[in-house]
């Protein structure tokens, strides 16, 4: 919680959204963050499809996978799942 | 000032009374289970729609939690919805009773007290109603058929105003008023429907950052109530609070314009004194136990005894400073209870009562009766020994025992 936030006057009644959902931050929920050894993956993209939050991408420039920390919580099935045990959980 | 408005008088018991209102003040949908003695209502409600004299969509429901959730989803889309329940069922409906006040969706319903099982009884306290006192609905207690014709009718107005969007229960005493034949005075279905008018959405600003109606609309989206965390939760809880003391001067307005047509008040819509001018003892006490008390207070004035009445209409909001101005001169107060707090001290009605007095500049003594549980007859003796019992504390001038049943065999 932080001085922006806004006070009971100033909100829409009956919990109505004020805002699109992607602008709550749920990644601020996570202990353990996933790290990927580059080296190790093999662009599966098992994580991918595995994420339940939608927080894992495949970038087609890249060609590769990307995190978006913003929506991870954390949960570790990316790291469960990795064929080539590519994903590391650390303390964040 | 308006003219009173000729009414038909029409026999009905409390259901049929409170039927009639919701039929006359044009809902959209009913959703509804039977329970007695509520069934009356829907079952005539249901006649109403098979006959055609309603445009409203009827959803027959497996249960009364699946009810209240129609209510709440239909109330959501902007539609006026109505229900009605009675204790087994309105304790089904525990968890989306708080749904509809957090969802602002201010559906009336109808409860038609009575006791909750076990050992099952299907005859009238307020134990049912009492339990749900603090769900965030309005609660107004009537003390006759026609009042609960005229509340039903005033609800859908205090309900749906914009500044108010609170869910609302009228209470009528199961059996003594739900199933006993009255007179009943009926405006006439034009006059209902011009009172009741259509129902007023206030704008909302939603997720797409624009300013939209508060309601369920694919025009224009939004979502109520879907989850709020510990960041905000307690800020909307605030607010459901602000709704409902801003809800006790709407209530008395509403109340006041209804009695300018109809010719029908109820003190001012929150509380009402009987004969207190001068009075030295009070009983106070809810729904049809007013009108029995009301020809003891007769009697016993007959007799030289100043005693008076204050009846509670409306007891979520609490008219607090009204309640206490008014009693904070008397001698004595007299709290009658149709329904226990368990283990908690007195009933529900009596520690708001004696809690409100707390704050005020005296303090008359204030005693709990319980009565009438499981449908018990209250009769004008009981209350009349009520007033003798409370003659003897202003003369001992002690207050032993605060909590006493009334008819109980010890």
């Amino acid at each position: 919680m932080t001085n922006q936030e806004k006070s009971w006057k100033e909100i829409p009644p009956a919990g109505v959204c004020w805002k699109p959902s992607t602008e709550y931050l749920t990644g601020d929920w996570k202990t353990y963050k996933p790290v990927r050894d580059p080296a190790k993956c093999t662009r599966c993209t098992f994580c991918v499809i595995f994420c339940p939050d939608g927080a894992i991408h495949w970038d087609a420039q890249k060609e590769d996978i990307e995190f978006d920390y913003n929506f991870c919580k954390g949960c570790g099935i990316c790291a469960n799942e990795c064929p080539t045990d590519a994903i590391e959980m650390t303390i964040e | 000032m308006k003219r009173i408005i000729k009414q038909e008088v029409l026999a009905f018991n409390g259901d049929e009374a409170v039927a009639y209102a919701a039929k006359q003040s044009d809902v959209d949908v009913v959703a509804a289970y039977p329970v007695t003695p509520q069934t009356i209502i829907v079952e005539k409600f249901s006649e109403y729609v098979a006959n055609g004299e309603v445009d409203t969509e009827f959803v027959c429901v497996e249960s009364e939690h699946s009810a209240m959730t129609a209510c709440v989803t239909a109330s959501a889309t902007g539609a006026r919805t109505f229900t009605a329940t009675a204790a087994p069922g309105l304790a089904l409906m525990h968890e989306m009773l708080y749904v509809a006040s957090g969802c602002r969706t201010p559906v009336i319903m109808a409860v038609a007290n009575r006791a909750l099982s076990a050992p099952l009884n299907i005859h009238c306290d307020h134990s049912d109603s009492m339990g749900q006192r603090d769900s965030g609905w309005i609660q107004i207690y009537a003390e006759n058929s026609q009042e609960a014709y005229d509340s039903v009718i005033q609800a859908f107005r205090t309900a749906e105003h914009p500044k108010i969007l609170l869910p609302e229960m009228v209470c009528l005493d199961g059996f003594t008023l739900s199933h006993t034949l009255e007179n009943v005075s009926v405006l006439p279905d034009n006059v209902v429907k011009d009172f009741v008018g259509a129902r007023q959405l206030p704008q909302v600003m939603g997720h797409e950052r624009r300013s939209v109606p508060f309601r369920l609309d694919p025009e224009n989206p939004v979502s109520i109530g879907p989850i709020a965390l510990p960041d905000y939760y307690f800020e909307f809880k605030r607010q459901q609070e602000e709704a409902m003391k801003n809800s006790l001067e709407v209530i008395r307005e509403i109340h006041e314009e209804y009695a300018k047509t109809s010719g029908r008040s109820y003190g001012d819509g929150l509380t009402e004194s009987y004969r207190l001018e001068d009075a030295e003892t009070a009983i106070v006490c809810l729904g049809s136990t007013a009108g029995t008390v009301k020809s003891v207070v007769d009697g016993l004035r007959t007799n030289g005894v100043n005693a008076g009445l204050l009846r509670i209409r409306t007891f979520r909001p609490l008219p607090v400073k009204e309640i206490a101005r008014t009693l904070e001169s008397l001698k004595a107060v007299a709290v009658m209870d149709r329904s226990m707090s368990f283990g908690g001290h007195g009933g529900p009605v009596f520690q708001e009562i004696r809690h409100l007095l707390y704050e005020a500049s005296e303090h008359p003594h204030v005693v709990n009766y319980i009565y009438g549980l499981g449908g018990r007859d209250t009769n004008p003796p009981q209350i009349q020994k009520i007033y003798e019992d409370r003659k003897r504390g202003i003369q001992t001038g002690k207050v032993e025992n605060p909590v006493r049943y009334v008819d109980l065999r010890e």
